[in-house]
């Protein structure tokens, strides 16, 4: 930078919230880090079972310090069962949401959700025919369910994104209907594989399927984080092609985008986190489209800002909605989908019937 | 460099210092099945030379948009060879292209709720510095800032930066999309029937517009028009197409003449002098005129704009 650059004027446009500015995404970011913060901790602190702040704030002291000597056992609740949980119901929501950005963003449709589209319950199939095979219970063999899930995710993808091809962008309706239909079939097979499955297999296998988070262990908890952080690491390093992108794949290809090997890249990434995330709980809908489009409201369109403040938002919505899932039938749990999908059913109707202008 | 009189028309034979050369150019489609159809575009040859205005024109179905995403390097033709300032097209990757020529679509259909600003910084992708670090945050240099800002100004949309596009009238959402080619710093503007869908005044602004890039930025421009007047009021060369193959090119007074007209378009339409540019002016006949002129039975002049009309509104 020579001087003579620090002295430009910037034009008026530049700072009013026209462009997005490395200010405003700091400002944004950072308020969310805080509010993820605090709604984290309020997550962790409600439950069934009451645990007071200080017992609370003594187990968080017992993790600052790696010590897990003499823990009572409210502080084992906290630390075994409702801090993971609320962690993995965190990362769960994050990836959901940055899924359902990026496909939005790809399929040029703001409607789009990886739930609604089918492209879950491909994952959930190809986890479920994993299960049926015995490719160990949940954290077992950890890399082959979520591998199967990919596979099953990326094959779901695929056959939307031909049948949204067919005309360079399907309109909306068409493509819901093909999301519809494509779910139908899918969800068919998956009933063939819980029917054949031994009953007390298949009841966890329907409870997995209705979208539920379990505390899993730390180790298997740390391996889904870390496969969370590179999938989404590589999305944001795209996010600058996903705003090409929404022009129309004539015009990125015309602005210098390698549209073929982009898109591969994505639907890749978007299937493998599809399919890691519904390995581990199911088919949680709808935070893949609520979340982006709430976000969009509030941030603009630039997935430089959009994505990331959508992970935030899609992870503190989970956690939210988890902690409603497994308090307020106390102590009985509902799976966490059933919550989700009160909420973002009605919202995805609104949408449907009142905003059509903007949509179509 | 600046052609702007038809004496220019004949140079089209000098090949050298041409922005685009087109040398027995063949394009066709494939079917989803991968054979291979009719051929779209046939046997073309000519060029288009530094800082000038060239139309093409040509009844629906010629090619004429085909061609331009020939041009632009959108799809591999299947014969022939395009050079761009003397390389050949399929040599240069698509950043360099982007860097040199920039496209304006016919409609631009935006489902997200971008502002006219971010939109037209778009155009500045070519020319990115991103860097791993940064995630792409903060990527846009004052160099960035100012072209986008002289783009917004030359098209005319500086007071609609912080609108979202969506929200802007068809004549707008037009100059956006120019500005976000102006961004780009190209040299050669390929333009696909700007004026397409437009009241009487916007067609003005964007051909004036048009007119004033070419002059200012010494711009080469190519536009794809089905309005002959347009066509003939401001472009210094007209390209006629007709079902692939290239009728006539060369000055307004050349093509735009009733026989050439008759032979393009199968139909008589009345040819007299605009009486300000004294550039020919096409006017329809009246039906009934024409189709017994004509002698055909139901051969209805203004059915071809209505008939495009209804295509693009599906």
């Amino acid at each position: 930078m020579t001087s003579t650059m620090m002295s430009h004027r910037v034009p008026a446009w530049a700072n009013s919230g026209a462009v997005l500015t490395l200010h405003r995404w700091a400002t944004v970011i950072g308020s969310l880090l805080g509010a993820s913060i605090g709604v984290f901790l309020l997550c962790v602190h409600f439950g069934p079972t009451y645990v007071d702040v200080r017992t609370g704030v003594s187990a968080m002291a017992h993790v600052l310090r790696f010590d897990s000597t003499g823990l009572d056992t409210s502080e084992t609740i906290m630390l075994q069962i409702r801090l993971p949980r609320v962690l993995m119901g965190f990362c769960v929501g994050a990836g959901l949401a940055a899924v359902g950005v990026t496909l939005q963003a790809l399929l040029r449709n703001p409607l789009a959700d990886p739930y609604v589209l089918g492209v879950s319950s491909g994952s959930a199939l190809g986890v479920s025919m994993g299960l049926l095979l015995g490719v160990g219970a949940a954290f077992a063999l950890l890399p082959a369910l979520p591998l199967f899930g990919f596979a099953g995710g990326l094959f779901a993808l695929l056959l939307i994104y031909r049948l949204a091809q067919s005309k360079g962008r399907l309109p909306i309706h068409s493509l819901l209907l093909a999301g519809v239909i494509l779910n139908a079939i899918l969800t068919a097979f998956i009933m063939f594989i819980t029917s054949i499955m031994e009953p007390n297999r298949s009841a966890g296998l329907m409870a997995w399927l209705m979208g539920s988070l379990t505390a899993p262990s730390y180790p298997a908890l740390a391996v889904f984080v870390l496969y969370l952080v590179a999938a989404l690491v590589m999305l944001m390093r795209n996010a600058h092609l996903l705003n090409v992108l929404t022009l129309g794949e004539e015009t990125a290809r015309s602005l210098g985008v390698e549209t073929e090997g982009v898109k591969k890249q994505l639907f890749g990434l978007t299937a493998l986190l599809t399919g890691a995330i519904v390995s581990v709980s199911g088919m949680i809908g709808f935070v893949g489209m609520v979340v982006p489009h709430a976000v969009r409201f509030m941030v603009g369109s630039d997935h430089r800002l959009l994505l990331p403040a959508s992970l935030l938002v899609g992870g503190m919505f989970l956690a939210v909605a988890d902690t409603i899932a497994r308090t307020i039938m106390a102590p009985a749990e509902i799976p966490v989908g059933i919550v989700t999908a009160l909420a973002g059913g009605p919202f995805f109707l609104y949408l449907l019937l009142w905003r059509k202008d903007r949509m179509l | 460099m600046n052609a702007g009189t038809t004496a220019t028309a004949a140079s089209c034979l000098i090949s050298q210092g041409s922005a685009l050369q087109i040398e027995d150019l063949s394009f066709r489609y494939r079917t989803s099945e991968g054979q291979e159809r009719m051929w779209t575009l046939e046997n073309l040859s000519f060029c288009v030379n530094f800082g000038e205005i060239l139309g093409i024109v040509g009844p629906n179905g010629s090619g004429k948009s085909t061609l331009l995403k020939v041009l632009a390097g959108l799809l591999p033709p299947a014969r022939g060879d395009i050079r761009l300032g003397g390389l050949l097209l399929g040599k240069r990757t698509q950043t360099e292209i982007a860097r040199l020529m920039a496209v304006v679509p016919q409609e631009y259909a935006q489902v997200f709720p971008f502002t006219v600003a971010e939109t037209v910084m778009m155009g500045r992708f070519p020319h990115r510095t991103s860097h791993w670090w940064n995630l792409g945050i903060g990527d846009e240099t004052a160099e960035d800032l100012d072209c986008v800002q002289v783009a917004m100004v030359e098209a005319d949309v500086l007071s609609l930066a912080t609108r979202l596009v969506s929200d802007l009238s068809g004549g707008e959402r037009q100059r956006v999309m120019i500005a976000r080619a102006l961004a780009q710093e190209p040299k050669i503007l390929l333009l696909d029937e700007p004026t397409a869908f437009l009241d009487v005044n916007h067609q003005l602004d964007i051909c004036s517009l048009i007119a004033r890039l070419r002059s200012e930025r010494r711009l080469t421009v190519v536009l794809v028009s089905h309005d002959l007047n347009v066509a003939s009021q401001y472009c210094d060369r007209v390209a006629m197409l007709k079902e692939g193959k290239l009728c006539r090119i060369g000055s307004p007074a050349d093509t735009i003449r009733p026989d050439v007209l008759r032979l393009v378009y199968d139909c008589d339409v009345i040819v007299d002098a605009h009486p300000q540019t004294g550039r020919p002016r096409v006017t329809m006949p009246i039906s009934q005129t024409a189709t017994l002129a004509a002698g055909r039975r139901s051969m209805y002049p203004t059915s071809r704009s209505e008939s495009k009309a209804m295509r693009h509104s599906e």
